[in-house]
């Protein structure tokens, strides 16, 4: 058992500050333990979010050293030594208290996203899917809204543009709907337009951050982008759209 | 919709009101379900979280949801699912409950797919299904070992979508009735402190179970049996508290992941257990109800891997009563591993490549929190404490508990499982009567003829005990109260019990209950968890307390009950519940007949396959 320094942001949305903790830390212990220990021994007012513990439900996203990441799945003996540890809310969300920021935003977006509509079912009822059909989006539906992602895109981070671009973990979740084999509705306007997918520009971190592996940007966001330039930029396409339309007019 | 009524109710209120038809406390599987089925019947719906919408118990499930769907083994239907819960269970099972579960679990499964689920598929792109403990056949509905994920991203997406209320970050403290008749629940949001009073007409309790009346649990902070003593309080009956189960298979080292679990899915994809000499020890464990249908040498259970059907499962897929007892007995008598457990292998028996598709979660698990790859060395596992078996009686149909108005489903309901869950049960569980739940919700609604009546006094008086904690300058603080709590738990209640240490159980709960008058909170209210467990503690001394007396009645060993004084199953024991029913202050403790089963069904249970 060695004791080591934390400094842990402690504070609400008006004001705040990193406050210095003694913590004696045992092998394998968490960065999440240690808030606990924190929590039951010299801050019992401390807020932070948890639940599972295990890496499973996203609750306890923080930054850590300055990095975004699951305080539950972050090793302390992994970080560096010699340091003081510093914990701090996630910065792309007002904070509520300490630890904790309001992430409501985030289920306001998802409201917005017209959800799955599949096509009819088989005569018995039910659908029949390959398995390598589905991997991609069950991908995709690792996510477990820690909103890591969220946290440490630029655009949302640094731009503020929370009313304009709903960020990798949304446009992870229009991917999830617009690759599902079975599913009808064409979200590539509201790409475009509505969920602002231009404004990614693939710096890629937010795969980096992501604590599910997900391969955000390549597998969903650029083929997402590859989907709205076909629609709407490609003069090609533009070019036989206007074609099929002179010759098939009843056509839409 | 949302309709704040907060300048319609007065003075006598401080805080913000909402009213609706129903509402629906706990927002996992059996929350969701519920809420939706409930809108679907046209009313307004309010949907309670006590921590963010998707974050509840259910995204922890991990090896599937249980349903006869048939696809992988054709000999399989709704008949030996039921054969296999009520052998589990230990035939204690509501067996009414337990047959609607085995016949609508393959429709609700089908259902989520149209809802957008995507399950692992057969090589015909049929769901696929995977082995588990006590399921006959290959049964479970799964997503690699992220199935309660898939089912709660499922229902919250649609719930999102129909309209559904949702107060996230609210704490349910109190039930409220007019009469005998459930009128409404008063809380506070996390997120102020500030009490938050919901009018409705009808009310679900999906709040889950009380892990955290452990110390070794797999369950997060949020079980705390709310809705078991939410119930308890306003009047409702419990059944079967003394069946808690433990989990054979969770975490022991480091010592901060103890108790985190590891899904059964790793012995149902082929994971063996073996002790300190390497012996695959469960071969002698196999107990007679079970005999016939499990192998009885390695060259047998190495044929099931292979997949030969003439051969009989392996034993390290008896239910989880079993193998947690025959851990324990492995540790105790000495051939347990560096940090008393035993040796969980995957390694040896699948693909490093296999490993990773089918089991992704536990690789990162174990290589992030523990640093061993599991598909090279065995896992280090000990029982830890899962799953609630008790909770509050309802009607099979309704899910309707003994207080109109009131209804449960999921965990916090009793009777489903009996003596002992199957795995996998508990998401086919949370489907079927969280659906039914909804539904017998809607229905009594509908029927009600006016809004019941809140009782501002009674509202007051709760308000006013919120806030207690923050008036003593002098106490002790609740993280202090509830480790000693789960300590005694876990000393006095645990997996094995016997009559001398449930009767010190009864004395120290006594004691516990005493200290938490005196638990004080510091700082404000607002994100105050200090405070929240403060108020959460009072769950856990109701629920524990329940634990105690119900283990201490039943004078025998079922299931998940092991009783070194009793350590027979007594046939007379096998037609009663035990229940637990508030009178005055006072909880008392009852044995009631189960009802009789149909000659039709108990030859069902008979049935060799």
């Amino acid at each position: 058992m060695e004791k080591l320094i934390f400094k842990v942001y402690r504070g609400d949305s008006g004001k705040g500050e990193l406050k210095e903790y003694q913590i004696e830390v045992d092998e394998g212990m968490v960065v999440l333990d240690a808030i606990h220990k924190l929590q039951a021994t010299q801050a019992p007012d401390l807020a932070c979010r948890w639940n599972c513990k295990a890496g499973r439900c996203g609750s306890c996203s923080a930054e850590i050293n300055g990095f975004p990441k699951l305080m539950c799945m972050t090793r302390i003996d992994e970080l560096p030594k010699g340091n003081p540890i510093t914990v701090e809310p996630m910065k792309a969300f007002p904070i509520i208290k300490d630890l904790v920021t309001d992430v409501s935003w985030n289920y306001e977006v998802n409201k917005t996203i017209p959800p799955f509509t599949p096509k009819p079912p088989e005569p018995d009822g039910t659908w029949r899917m390959q398995q390598k059909d589905i991997d991609r989006v069950q991908e995709f539906r690792k996510c477990i809204e820690c909103f890591l992602c969220q946290d440490v895109c630029h655009v949302l981070r640094n731009h503020n543009k929370h009313s304009q671009f709903i960020g990798p973990r949304f446009l992870i979740r229009v991917a999830s709907l617009e690759m599902h084999p079975l599913d009808t509705v064409d979200r590539r306007e509201l790409l475009k337009d509505q969920f602002g997918i231009g404004f990614c520009n693939i710096t890629k971190c937010c795969t980096e951050v992501c604590p599910e592996r997900i391969t955000i940007t390549d597998n969903a966001i650029i083929p997402l982008k590859e989907r709205v330039v076909d629609r709407y930029y490609d003069p090609l396409a533009w070019l036989i759209r206007q074609l099929k339309r002179v010759f098939k007019p009843s056509a839409k | 919709m949302k309709e704040k009524v907060s300048d319609r109710v007065g003075s006598a209120f401080g805080g913000e009101t909402y009213e609706q038809d129903v509402i629906v406390i706990g927002a996992g599987g059996a929350g969701l379900r519920a809420a939706i089925e409930a809108r679907l019947q046209g009313l307004s719906v309010g949907l309670i979280c006590k921590s963010l919408l998707g974050k509840a118990h259910t995204v922890m499930a991990e090896g599937g949801a249980a349903a006869a769907l048939a696809y992988v083994d054709n000999r399989d239907s709704w008949k030996v699912h039921f054969r296999d819960t009520l052998r589990g269970g230990k035939f204690l099972n509501n067996y009414k409950m337990a047959l609607l579960h085995a016949q609508e679990a393959p429709d609700r499964i089908k259902e989520l797919e149209a809802w957008g689920a995507l399950f692992d598929r057969t090589e015909d792109g049929r769901i696929l299904q995977r082995n588990f403990g006590g399921h006959r056949f290959p049964r479970l509905a799964h997503v690699g070992d992220r199935t309660g994920l898939e089912i709660i991203r499922t229902l919250q997406d649609k719930a999102v979508h129909l309209g559904i209320d949702v107060y996230m970050e609210c704490t349910i403290t109190k039930l409220l009735k007019d009469g005998d008749k459930i009128s409404g629940a008063l809380g506070y949001w996390r997120t102020t402190g500030e009490s938050v009073l919901f009018k409705a007409k009808a009310i679900v309790l999906a709040t889950g179970g009380f892990g955290k009346a452990y110390r070794v649990t797999s369950n997060s902070w949020e079980y705390t049996g709310d809705g078991h003593a939410l119930a308890y309080h306003a009047g409702a009956d419990l059944i079967d508290m003394e069946f808690v189960q433990f989990h054979p298979t969770g975490m022991v080292w480091p010592l901060s992941v103890k108790g985190i679990l590891v899904t059964e899915g790793v012995r149902g994809d082929g994971g063996i257990l073996k002790n300190s000499k390497g012996e695959r020890f469960m071969f002698r464990y196999i107990p007679d109800l079970y005999k016939a249908e499990t192998s009885d040498t390695e060259e047998e259970a190495n044929r099931w891997l292979a997949g030969d059907k003439s051969a009989r499962r392996p034993p390290e897929l008896l239910t989880r009563d079993v193998v947690a007892k025959a851990i324990v007995k492995e540790v105790k008598e000495g051939r347990g591993s560096p940090h008393s457990g035993v040796f969980l292998d995957i390694a040896s028996r699948r693909s490093a490549e296999d490993i990773k598709r089918k089991l992704p979660g536990m690789y990162q698990q174990f290589k992030e929190l523990a640093g061993i790859d599991i598909t090279k060395e065995p896992m280090e596992v000990a029982p830890t404490c899962h799953y609630a078996m008790g909770g509050v009686r309802v009607d099979a149909e309704t899910a309707a508990a003994t207080v109109p108005g009131l209804f449960a489903a999921g965990e916090c309901a009793g009777g489903m499982h009996g003596a002992n869950r199957l795995g996998g049960n508990s998401l086919s569980d949370l489907l079927v009567f969280g659906r039914r739940a909804g539904l017998g919700a809607a229905e009594y609604a509908k029927k009600l003829s006016s809004q019941p009546t809140v009782d501002m006094g009674e509202v007051q008086q709760a308000q006013q005990q919120m806030s207690e904690p923050f008036e003593r300058s002098r106490g002790e603080t609740a993280y202090k109260i509830i480790s000693d709590l789960q300590e005694m738990m876990e000393t006095y209640v645990g997996i094995v019990r016997e009559e001398k240490e449930l009767s010190l159980a009864v004395e120290k709960i006594q004691q516990l209950k005493k200290r938490a008058q005196n638990v004080c909170a510091t700082g404000d209210k607002a994100y105050n968890p200090g405070w929240n467990y403060a108020l959460d503690l009072t769950s856990l001394l109701t629920v524990s307390e329940a634990i105690i007396l119900a283990a201490k009645e039943r004078k025998e060993s079922r299931g998940a009950l092991t009783r070194i004084d009793y350590p027979n199953t007594e046939e007379d024991w096998g037609k009663v519940n035990v229940v637990i029913r508030k009178k005055g202050t006072e909880m008392t403790v009852a044995k009631e007949p189960l009802s009789e089963m149909p000659e039709e069904l108990k030859a069902l249970l008979q049935e060799t396959i």
